[in-house]
């Protein structure tokens, strides 16, 4: 059973109707692969009407969406003998964070990603995709690693942010991910970092300080929640929806201020409606952007990724 | 009411106004709620003669009580102005032209060079009292600015954090001054020269999990609020009451996360004798500004 959004409820409609016709036996003086064929093409001109014109907060509720594809399905779905790499050294795995060495179309890599889960028990395990300083710990392992064997490293962005918690804060949540950054800005080889869902703030730009950031068109990527700066300058949540407007969270409205490199289209409806086409998709954006970068040496790369983001944001 | 409060009291206030005494004479202290008086209060740095505990001073006496008397403040580069055109109540350009007038600072950080004590440095001060000293482009800029000038004089770079976080008015130009904050704390130790962090009240969010923890040396004043997450925001998350004197200073202290807390009155010698320590054995005797 697929699951809408607020907003989808005119295709959710016509789509419970399609099932009926779908299910039902020999009508009487009915052409039912005609009735199922206008039908669908409703629901496409709909999807493709709503769609067209999602406002941020619409876009946020798409990035969440819980059907949407997450880090581990693009690791799935991308790469080949993947083999999942643990630890800190220091404390625990953080199972918000993934990765791990692996081929993507046959060359080796370093894949890193956040991971929400995907049904309630492996929500839970991943945190939510709110990971520890254990998480960022391991990003930074796993990046030096990278950066030792010259592989690659490809990031699959998906967090509402960091994990807000005591034992966080008591073990150095803000040191980890600073120092996440910092290896990301360091790595000798290239990064390509996706955000695939939600960029959430300093959690998520731990594993984003790349070569090349592409957000898939509607992932959200902001320095703060809607409603958490709803909270704090409107004085209610429930202003989240403004708030996401003013914010220029939108893939779009981060390609506009130069603070990303591309926007990868989505399925009709959303990566949830066709995950499979969205992640072939996302593989080949990503193939096109490594393909230069492999020629540059690490010392070239570093220079260009830091003049890049001391670029940002000015005139 | 009778005569004394309708018409002596007034009258004094009259009469005490034309003598143009200002009625900030006596400050109350926030901790110990005790009077102090503002002279002694100027001459302890803004530290409460009574319990110590700590106010927050403004960025421009940051610098004053850090470098020695003829320090120079640099201009800091210009960035484009509101670039979300970003409105909650109010306008962020209206914000900014209020903050401006209130502080008479540009944005939330000043830069100076100078000596500490005889020896070359560049300081930077964050101003919380800017629109919580919240970190967008211009403090970006600022932070760079003051790395790059430190390259270039071949002087430690010290900065005085104080701020709520990232500016969200600036939405995700502001989440970008983290990696380049983090960039411009690599060049100065690219450079070899130190680069210290001194974390005062209050110190959170993107400021924290940036540049402020990759200090070679991390410096805390007593008391200090830091941490990454917001204390309500934890609270909400994890529904349990927050431990006795979590994310101060000394809690940070005692997890691993800060080299020393500091009273303000030993700072400038504390800095002074960690660059000399640093500054390597071959030039120690010789540099004298």
């Amino acid at each position: 059973m697929r699951q809408f959004l607020d907003f989808e409820k005119p295709i959710a409609e016509l789509e419970s109707k399609l099932d009926e016709l779908r299910n039902m036996s020999e009508p009487e003086g009915l052409n039912i692969a005609e009735e199922v064929g206008r039908l669908s093409d409703k629901v496409e001109r709909q999807l493709r009407a709503i769609y067209a014109r999602l406002t941020p907060w619409q876009k946020a509720q798409v990035a969440r969406h819980p059907e949407r594809p997450k880090a581990g399905d693009y690791v799935a779905g991308l790469i080949t003998d993947f083999t999942p790499l643990a630890g800190d050294r220091a404390f625990a795995d953080d199972a918000a964070v993934i990765g791990g060495l692996g081929r993507f179309r046959g060359r080796p890599v370093m894949v890193l990603g956040t991971e929400k889960g995907a049904d309630t028990e492996s929500r839970v395990a991943h945190n939510f995709g709110m990971a520890r300083p254990e998480g960022y710990r391991k990003a930074r392992r796993l990046l030096e690693l990278a950066g030792r064997f010259q592989l690659p490293v490809l990031s699959f962005v998906d967090t509402a942010g960091a994990f807000p918690g005591i034992e966080a804060e008591a073990r150095g949540q803000a040191e980890a991910i600073a120092r996440a950054i910092e290896a990301c800005l360091d790595a000798p080889v290239p990064l390509i970092a996706t955000i695939i869902g939600e960029g959430g703030s300093g959690g998520a730009i731990a594993l984003a300080a790349g070569d090349r950031v592409l957000m898939l068109e509607h992932a959200i990527y902001s320095v703060i929640s809607p409603e958490g700066c709803a909270s704090i300058l409107w004085r209610e949540a429930a202003q989240a929806a403004q708030a996401a407007e003013a914010l220029k969270l939108t893939a779009e409205d981060l390609r506009r201020l130069r603070l990303i490199d591309q926007v990868i289209a989505e399925p009709l409806g959303g990566a949830n409606r066709a995950p499979a086409e969205a992640i072939a998709t996302v593989g080949e954006a990503i193939a096109a952007q490594l393909e230069p970068l492999l020629a540059l040496d690490g010392a070239t790369l570093k220079a260009r990724r830091r003049e890049k983001f001391l670029a940002m944001g000015r005139e | 009411m009778n005569w004394l409060t309708e018409y002596v009291r007034p009258k004094i206030r009259t009469l005490l106004g034309r003598r143009e005494v200002p009625d900030n004479l006596w400050q109350q202290c926030d901790a110990c709620e005790q009077m102090i008086f503002h002279r002694d209060l100027e001459r302890n740095l803004r530290v409460c003669t009574h319990c110590g505990h700590h106010m927050r001073p403004s960025a421009a006496e940051r610098l004053e009580w850090t470098l020695d008397a003829g320090f120079s403040r640099i201009e800091l580069p210009k960035v484009p102005a509101d670039p979300l055109r970003f409105r909650d109540s109010k306008r962020y350009t209206d914000r900014l032209r209020e903050a401006r007038e209130k502080t008479q600072h540009e944005d939330a950080i000043l830069v100076a060079h100078g000596a500490i004590e005889g020896q070359k440095a560049v300081v930077g001060a964050m101003a919380f009292d800017f629109m919580g000293g919240s970190m967008g482009a211009a403090v970006g800029e600022g932070i760079i600015a003051a790395a790059q000038l430190a390259v270039l004089q071949e002087a430690p770079l010290i900065l005085y954090t104080a701020s709520g976080g990232a500016r969200m008015q600036e939405g995700a130009i502001s989440l970008m001054q983290m990696p380049r904050s983090i960039i411009a704390s690599q060049m100065v130790k690219e450079a070899r020269l130190p680069f210290i962090t001194v974390l005062t009240d209050p110190t959170t969010g993107g400021v924290t999990a940036s540049f402020a923890m990759l200090g070679d040396v991390q410096i805390a004043e007593p008391g200090a609020m830091i941490g990454f997450a917001g204390a309500r925001v934890i609270e909400q998350t994890v529904r349990e009451t927050l431990p006795e004197g979590f994310q101060r200073a000394e809690y940070l202290l005692a997890h691993g996360i800060l080299d020393m807390v500091v009273s303000r009155l030993e700072m400038k010698a504390t800095l002074a004798r960690l660059l000399g320590l640093l500054r390597g054995p071959v030039q120690a005797d010789i540099i004298k500004l």
